[in-house]
Formats: C-alpha cells, sequence, structure tokens
C-alpha cells in the first residue's frame, strides 16, 4: 500500500510543486491554460477553493442584512474570529499540527475588514511543554488582530499553569467590547488524581491528556472561581449581554470524555440571571450547539484533528458536521468566526477547511430549532 | 484409546493455564504462529490425510503429491477416515447437526438457550447429552479463555494507545483521534475505500492510519501489533451488527 497510495497531503504538496514550478518561467498564454487547469481540477473534486475566506465573506453578508432589522440596544455589532486546540508539539517533532495552526492564521489574517480580536480557545500544546506553548505563542503571534487567550488541560497538567501564566498572563479574566460583557474562564481544573498515585508531572499530562483516560477527575470551574464569577457579574447589569469563554463546555455532553464540566448546573445559575447569554468553548473538536434556558453554547473547531461525537448525549439542538475523510488531514478541522448582533445575540460560522462553511444563525437556537435549521449532514456518526 | 484422547486433552489445558499465567500481557496471544498438526511421511509416492482430531490420518496409496482426488475417492478416504473415529471413540455420538432430528440438542427444556454446551456452574458431562468434546469442557476453561482473550484485547489498547509502540515518528497515537476506538467502525468491513481504490479490510485501513497520522511503518498483516490492534478495536464494538460495506 505504501507504495501505491499516496497521502492526499502528499499528493497535495506535488501537484502544487508542479504548478509552482511551471510557472516560474512560463508565458502568459501557458499561465492562462495552467490556472484554468487548476481551477477546473478544485471545481470537480467539489472542493472548496483555497481562498476560504471569500466564502465566509458570502455568509456574512447574510448576517449583515439582518443587522439593520433589530433595534439597537445600546450594543454595538462586531466580529471576532477564533483558532482553537491545535495540540502543538515543537517542529522538530511534529510538522502536521503546526502546518494547521499556520493555515488558521493565514485564514484569519486574510478576512478583510479584520475581526475586532481573536479568541484562542486553549489547548495550544499537546503535553503542556514550555517548547510547545513557546511554539505556539509565536505563531500566533503573527495573527493581525488582537489575540485573547483561554487555557486547555493540555496547556495546564504538566506544570499546573506556571508556564502558561508567565507567557499569557491569568488564566480568568473579564473585559467590557462594545457594549458586551466579556468572561474567559479556566474551567479544566481537575481534583487531585496524581499524589495518591505517586504520578510525575509527565505521568499527570500524559493521563489528563488521554480523552478516555478513566484515571482522571472530572473538569471543574470550582468553588473559588465561581466565588469571583458571581463578583464579578455583580458589577454588571443584568440588561448587558455576556459572552463567557470557556475551555470545557458548560454543560454535561458525555462524562467518560470530559465533554463535561462538573459544576455546570452552578455556573448555568450565575449566568443565567442575565438575559442573553452566548458561552463559547473548546475541547470537543466538533460543530456543536446548545440552548439551555436563555444561555446559547456554540463548540469551536480544532485545527489539529476532529473528534467523533460521543456515544450519547449529545444536545438535541445540534446539527452534525459530515463524517471526516481519513484520507485529508484538514477535513473536519477549521477556524470560525462569531458576529455578536445589535440584538445582542451571537451567530457563528464554522470554517471547515475543504469544505463549504456553516453558519449557525442565534435565532435557530433561541427558537428551539423552529427556524434556520443548519443544513443536515449526509454522513452523520454511527 | 479414549484414555489416550483424555490426557492430550488435560496436556493441552495444562498448557492453556500456564500460558494465561505466564502471559498476563497478552503478548503471546498477538503472535501468529499456530501449533502444527505433525503427521507421519508418506511412503514414496502417496498423500497422507489426516482428520481434525489432529490424531487420526490415512494414507493414500498412489495420490502423488500436488495432486486432486477424485470425487469417488475422497469420499472413500474421509469415510474410511470417520470410520476410524468411530470405532477409537465407540460413546460418541457422532451429529450431522443440519439433519440429525434424534439428538436432543438446542432447545432442549433443561438447556434452553445454551444448546449442549455446558454453562457456568454445571459439570459438562452430567448435563451434556452428546458426549462431544466441547461440551466437556468446564466452567474454569471458559474462565481461561476469556482471560486470554482479555489480555490480547488489553495489549491492542495499550499499542492504540501509545505512539511508542505504533512507532509514530511524530508523537501521535490512535487514541488522540478515537477515544475508546470510536469512529473506526470495524463492522463496515470490507468496504471500498475510494481513496484507496480498492476494497479494504480493516487492517488495510489501521495500515492506512499508521503511515499517515500516525507517521509510522506500515505492520505485516501477521505482525503482532496489528493482530492485537484488531482485537482491540473489534473488541469495542461488541453486540453491534455485523454491516459489511457500509459508509
Ligand atoms: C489525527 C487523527 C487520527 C489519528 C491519529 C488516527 N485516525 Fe483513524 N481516522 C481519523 C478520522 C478523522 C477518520 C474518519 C472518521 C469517520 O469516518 O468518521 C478515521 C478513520 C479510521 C478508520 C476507518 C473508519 C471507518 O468508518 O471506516 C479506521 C479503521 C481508523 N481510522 C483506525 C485508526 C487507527 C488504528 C489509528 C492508529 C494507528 C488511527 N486511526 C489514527 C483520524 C485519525
Amino acid at each position: 500500500m505504501a507504495a501505491r497510495h499516496k497521502s492526499v497531503e502528499t499528493r497535495f504538496y506535488e501537484d502544487r510543486d508542479r504548478v509552482l514550478r511551471a510557472l516560474r518561467n512560463c508565458d502568459r498564454r501557458t499561465f492562462l491554460k495552467l490556472s484554468a487547469a487548476t481551477m477546473g481540477a478544485v471545481m470537480a473534486k467539489g472542493l472548496v477553493p483555497p481562498h476560504t475566506f471569500q466564502l465566509i465573506e458570502v455568509a456574512n453578508a447574510a448576517v449583515d442584512k439582518n443587522w439593520g432589522t433589530h433595534g439597537a440596544q445600546g450594543s454595538a455589532p462586531f466580529r471576532f474570529a477564533y483558532i482553537s486546540d491545535a495540540h502543538l508539539y515543537e517542529r522538530t517533532l511534529n510538522q502536521r499540527f503546526i502546518r494547521a495552526i499556520v493555515k488558521a492564521v493565514d485564514d484569519v489574517n486574510a478576512l478583510d475588514p479584520q475581526p475586532d480580536f481573536v479568541l484562542y480557545g486553549g489547548d495550544l500544546a499537546q503535553l503542556g511543554s514550555p517548547g510547545q506553548l513557546e511554539t505556539g505563542r509565536q505563531i500566533l503571534g503573527n495573527l493581525k488582530a488582537p489575540v485573547k487567550m483561554m487555557v486547555g488541560e493540555h496547556d495546564w497538567f504538566l506544570d499546573l499553569g506556571e508556564k502558561w501564566q508567565e507567557l499569557f498572563g491569568p488564566p480568568t479574566y473579564s473585559f467590557d467590547w462594545k457594549g458586551v460583557h466579556v468572561v474567559v474562564l479556566q474551567s479544566v481544573y481537575e481534583k487531585d488524581f496524581w499524589t495518591a498515585r505517586k504520578m510525575t508531572p509527565a505521568e499527570r499530562m500524559q493521563t489528563v491528556a488521554g480523552l478516555d483516560n478513566a484515571v482522571q477527575s472530572r473538569f471543574e470551574v470550582g468553588d473559588a472561581q465561581r466565588e469571583w464569577l458571581k463578583n464579578d457579574l455583580a458589577k454588571v447589569s443584568k440588561s448587558t449581554p455576556l459572552l463567557i469563554f470557556s475551555h470545557s463546555p458548560l454543560y454535561k455532553y458525555y462524562r467518560p470524555w470530559n465533554f463535561w464540566t462538573e459544576d455546570a448546573e452552578q455556573v448555568q445559575a450565575i449566568l443565567k440571571q442575565h438575559e442573553k447569554v452566548t458561552v463559547i468553548h473548546g475541547h470537543t473538536h466538533q460543530m456543536l450547539f446548545n440552548q439551555i434556558g436563555n444561555i446559547s453554547f456554540y463548540g469551536m473547531l480544532s485545527t489539529a484533528w476532529p473528534w467523533p461525537y460521543a456515544p450519547e448525549g449529545l444536545p438535541k439542538l445540534t446539527v452534525q458536521m459530515n463524517r471526516a475523510d481519513p484520507f485529508d488531514q484538514f477535513d473536519g478541522c477549521g477556524d470560525g468566526e462569531f458576529t455578536a448582533r445589535t440584538d445582542q445575540l451571537v451567530d457563528t460560522v464554522y470554517n471547515l477547511w475543504d469544505r463549504n462553511p456553516v453558519t449557525v444563525r442565534a435565532d435557530y437556537l433561541v427558537s428551539g430549532g423552529k427556524v434556520d435549521r443548519p443544513p443536515a449532514p449526509q454522513f452523520a456518526s454511527y | 484409546m479414549v484414555t489416550v484422547t483424555a490426557a492430550l486433552v488435560a496436556i493441552g489445558l495444562v498448557t492453556l493455564r500456564y500460558l494465561a499465567a505466564a502471559d498476563p500481557t497478552g503478548v503471546a496471544q498477538a503472535q501468529s504462529s499456530l501449533p502444527a498438526h505433525s503427521v507421519p511421511s508418506a511412503s514414496r509416492g502417496a498423500v497422507v490425510v489426516e482428520l481434525c482430531d489432529g490424531v487420526t490420518h490415512t494414507e493414500v496409496k498412489g495420490l502423488k503429491p500436488g495432486q486432486q482426488m477424485t470425487r469417488a475417492q475422497a469420499l472413500a478416504v474421509t469415510g474410511q477416515l470417520m470410520a476410524e473415529w468411530r470405532r477409537k471413540h465407540p460413546d460418541r455420538h457422532w451429529v450431522l447437526a443440519q439433519n440429525d432430528q434424534a439428538s436432543p440438542s438446542a432447545s432442549s427444556p433443561e438447556n434452553p438457550a445454551r444448546g449442549n454446551i455446558a454453562g457456568p456452574g454445571e459439570t459438562a458431562n452430567t448435563k451434556s447429552q452428546q458426549g462431544d468434546t466441547y461440551a466437556s469442557f468446564h466452567e474454569r476453561d471458559f474462565k481461561v479463555w476469556q482471560a486470554q482473550t482479555d489480555a490480547f484485547v488489553n495489549y491492542g489498547n495499550q499499542v492504540f494507545h501509545s505512539a511508542k509502540l505504533l512507532g509514530s515518528t511524530i508523537g501521535v497515537s490512535c487514541d488522540m483521534c478515537h477515544p475508546n476506538a470510536a469512529n473506526t467502525h470495524p463492522e463496515t468491513y470490507p468496504k471500498y475505500q475510494e481513496q484507496l481504490q480498492r476494497v479494504a479490510l480493516l487492517r488495510d485501513m489501521i495500515d492506512w492510519c499508521i503511515e499517515n497520522p500516525i507517521k509510522g511503518k506500515t505492520l505485516d498483516p501477521n505482525d503482532p501489533k496489528m493482530r492485537a490492534l484488531e482485537a482491540y478495536i473489534l473488541a469495542q464494538r461488541k453486540g453491534v451488527a455485523l454491516d459489511y460495506g457500509k459508509h
């Protein structure tokens, strides 16, 4: 098999090299022929052309025209982008995941106009080492828009957040943006499972990194941080929309894989006292959305790999993304954008690489699925 | 002869138990070599045909190695082998499973679900009405077999979760993308994989994933690691209906 079959990735790079070599010294006639041929090939495969951001703009235009139809309520609309779950090793070990985050940075830098900020959704490193975190910081440093950082369990459990905080500051913070109150949480604390087992820091990290490793504890926001959240929100009027970022989903989806936050109900109880709440989370590597009371939840895509939908517990409102093509490194991965609307709801665009982007309008969630249902998958999980 | 057979079975069991004790990791189970049935060599210009009991055999005179028997010859040889087996086991009741109406089997009132296989806690010899070899095993034999199988699957579990055992050059293991082997769908093989331009078996897909996301070297189908990976992946889908060709 090795000799006869090349990976999509290998073929892609070979094709690209061939085109680039040919382009280097060709006249205009040949150039036109070449570009027509590559476009033809792209269209024949039904693939999104390399400039995926063009399609995002189409999706945004559909959102934009709605801005006028809702009365302004003190907050101005704005757009922000995200990149999440890159799971980096150092360059010398693994180029695959590096290539993916670099692709996301290129995507976001190509957005015109630029987003107000870029949220990085956690799990920058695979095993939390200083080299991995620094590599990630260097790559994210190429983003043109300001970056807001969130921490994930893969960044945390080698040194319990020491290096991450040295590089990026406190993992819990809040700020106000164009009439919206934004909070970033550290939702991946775990009760001590390592001391009794006499684990080294590396063993602790490896255990947490195993999604199906049953030895670890469940994620939690924890008493102290919930207190902090209560105090922070006490200063904000109930009608101010909230935008909450957490690495794990702030609800209970599937316990064995920590698609889960143990004290989710307690956090929701704090949040739901505010009129409009949107929670955006990483960790699950899939198109995922949910509505609990007045709280809308969106999961972010990973740049590194898609995760299977869990065997049970999937929120009813989630429309699955198609199963990924194992022969294409980028399929099922991607980045995305959010639009905070004047009516204080948040729409999202899942910018799935090598596929059509999927827009999920807030109206879909708040109507309980009655309007604006995103397209159904052809190949759902089983 | 009956006692000899019983002794052979006993030796077999002792060996199994010894293995179970000596192979808690399941690595030995993952090895591919099977015990060979050694038959006496044939006199010049003849072929030896053996029965599945590993003991009974006969020589077909005038049949050269590589030559086919005629249908009549084949019937004569198998008839002769079975007659020999019956002679050695006068107490055994040879069941032609499909059409032996007389034999009290599958749904006998004492043992409705399990047919003639002795279940846990039953003394096989008193319950079994057919006197066949399989039914003469005991509860602890089933336990030994289960322990062996679990150890084998567990070794596969380790390989699946270890970038090192998989020989990854980039620190990647299967579980990173397939927690609990989710989305590996072993029940859908064989199936046509467009990207491989062929009908693939589960092991072809495993190889593909080792070569690509894992960036390791493909495994020989009989490599202990390949066998263990297959075992682990299949074990995670216990109870799921086979559905070959599904996408
Ligand atoms: C970087 C991520 C990644 C890694 C690592 C990975 N796979 Fe996969 N694999 C996938 C994706 C994505 C699919 C497609 C899943 C789907 O069909 O929903 C897939 C598909 C498969 C399939 C076919 C499933 C089907 O429906 O036919 C098998 C079998 C498989 N993988 C086995 C493995 C094994 C064994 C390993 C380790 C040697 C491995 N994979 C490592 C991402 C990965």
